[in-house]
């Protein structure tokens, strides 16, 4: 009897299937955005508990109103693009001096390059941003005035890294960032409740 | 000289063997990399605003998901949404129970909030969300927005 040879299965079509399947997977992947801005909110607060009295010149009031205008320290009107600037000038300012800050336990700002205004924030460990909004308010415009906001800070903390460690500050060590985040440029926004 | 038979004329064809070799490779990628969406949108895709001080989330299985926006069929006013349903302010609570349900105790305090909000709502939604995650101390939240300059969203 003759030897029968097993038919060697076709292979031809292995790439169609393949490429059916590929199609398919081309089609269905969505790229997930999972890039935003992070914020912690504050812990709920006792209603009892008397909040710490602070001085005018150590808060920089932005408020922003239902036709999305920014308001800065009650006065002036401002664009979003010069919004971190200001606030940058606000923290760097360091006009406090050590006679000022000595019952905070600070010493005066040494690192600070800022116009050293005594009408100005005295340090920016004690450099609030305060946030107000009103509910109408646009979520774009209050997500662009948060980002300057941060921004303004990120700024800063670049500026420090790369004076001292000559990288930016996303390069350095943990302990090195936790140093400045806590120490030399603490990011301080609070956001009041939104007028109705 | 029949030894030397006459060069045949014409391009050989291409080898195509190894094609599906390459298709392989190229389905096996996306394979991997597609993420299959857990939650069908009940609302009008949120246009999400645009940022550059942005951070990655880092572990997917720790974030929960709040949609804001219009409503499909056009109606006035924000829509939230939580997992399959469009749902009031008042059932975030339960919402961010139910996640927290689904972790071990240790893992709590990392759980993140991702806030998914279309660039024309209102920030009295937000706000009323964020005094709910006040209220249950899940401070952790993340505004989801895309990367580029936030000069773009005020024009």
């Amino acid at each position: 009897m003759a030897r029968r040879e097993t038919p060697e299965i076709n292979a031809g079509s292995m790439a169609d299937i393949a490429f059916l399947l590929l199609i398919f997977f081309l089609v269905t992947t969505t790229m997930d955005i999972d890039t935003g801005i992070s914020r912690k909110l504050p812990e709920k607060q006792d209603p009892n508990v008397v909040p710490p009295i602070l001085k005018e010149k150590n808060v920089f009031e932005v408020n922003v109103n239902r036709n999305d205008d920014i308001l800065v320290e009650g006065d002036t009107y401002m664009q979003v693009k010069d919004l971190r600037e200001a606030a940058m000038k606000f923290i760097d300012n360091g006009g406090g001096t050590n006679a000022d800050l000595q019952k905070d336990k600070l010493t005066a700002c040494t690192w600070c390059e800022g116009d050293k205004n005594p009408a100005s924030s005295d340090h920016p460990k004690k450099a609030i941003i305060s946030l107000q909004s009103d509910r109408g308010t646009s979520y774009a415009m209050y997500i662009s005035v948060q980002n300057e906001l941060v921004g303004a800070y990120t700024d800063l903390r670049n500026r420090y890294a790369n004076k001292k460690f000559g990288k930016d500050f996303k390069k350095l060590k943990v302990a090195e960032q936790k140093e400045i985040q806590t120490n030399i440029y603490p990011q301080i926004i609070s956001e009041a409740e939104p007028t109705k | 000289m029949s030894k030397f038979q006459k060069k045949k004329k014409g391009m050989p064809a291409v080898n195509t063997a190894s094609l599906p070799d390459i298709v392989f490779m190229l389905l096996f990628f996306f394979m991997v990399t597609t993420v299959m969406r857990e939650t069908d949108l009940k609302i009008q895709k949120p246009k999400l605003p645009k940022a550059d001080q942005v951070k990655k989330l880092e572990k997917k299985s720790l974030v929960s998901y709040i949609y804001v926006g219009k409503s499909k069929d056009g109606s006035a006013g924000d829509k939230i949404q939580l997992n399959d349903r469009i749902s009031d302010v008042k059932d975030v609570r339960s919402f961010i129970y139910s996640e927290r349900a689904k972790h071990s105790e240790a893992e709590i305090p990392l759980l993140t909030t991702s806030i998914k909000a279309d660039m024309k709502a209102n920030v009295g939604t937000i706000t009323d969300i964020k005094q709910e995650l006040r209220d249950i101390n899940a401070l952790k939240v993340n505004y989801s927005t895309l990367k580029g300059s936030a000069l773009d969203n005020v024009k």
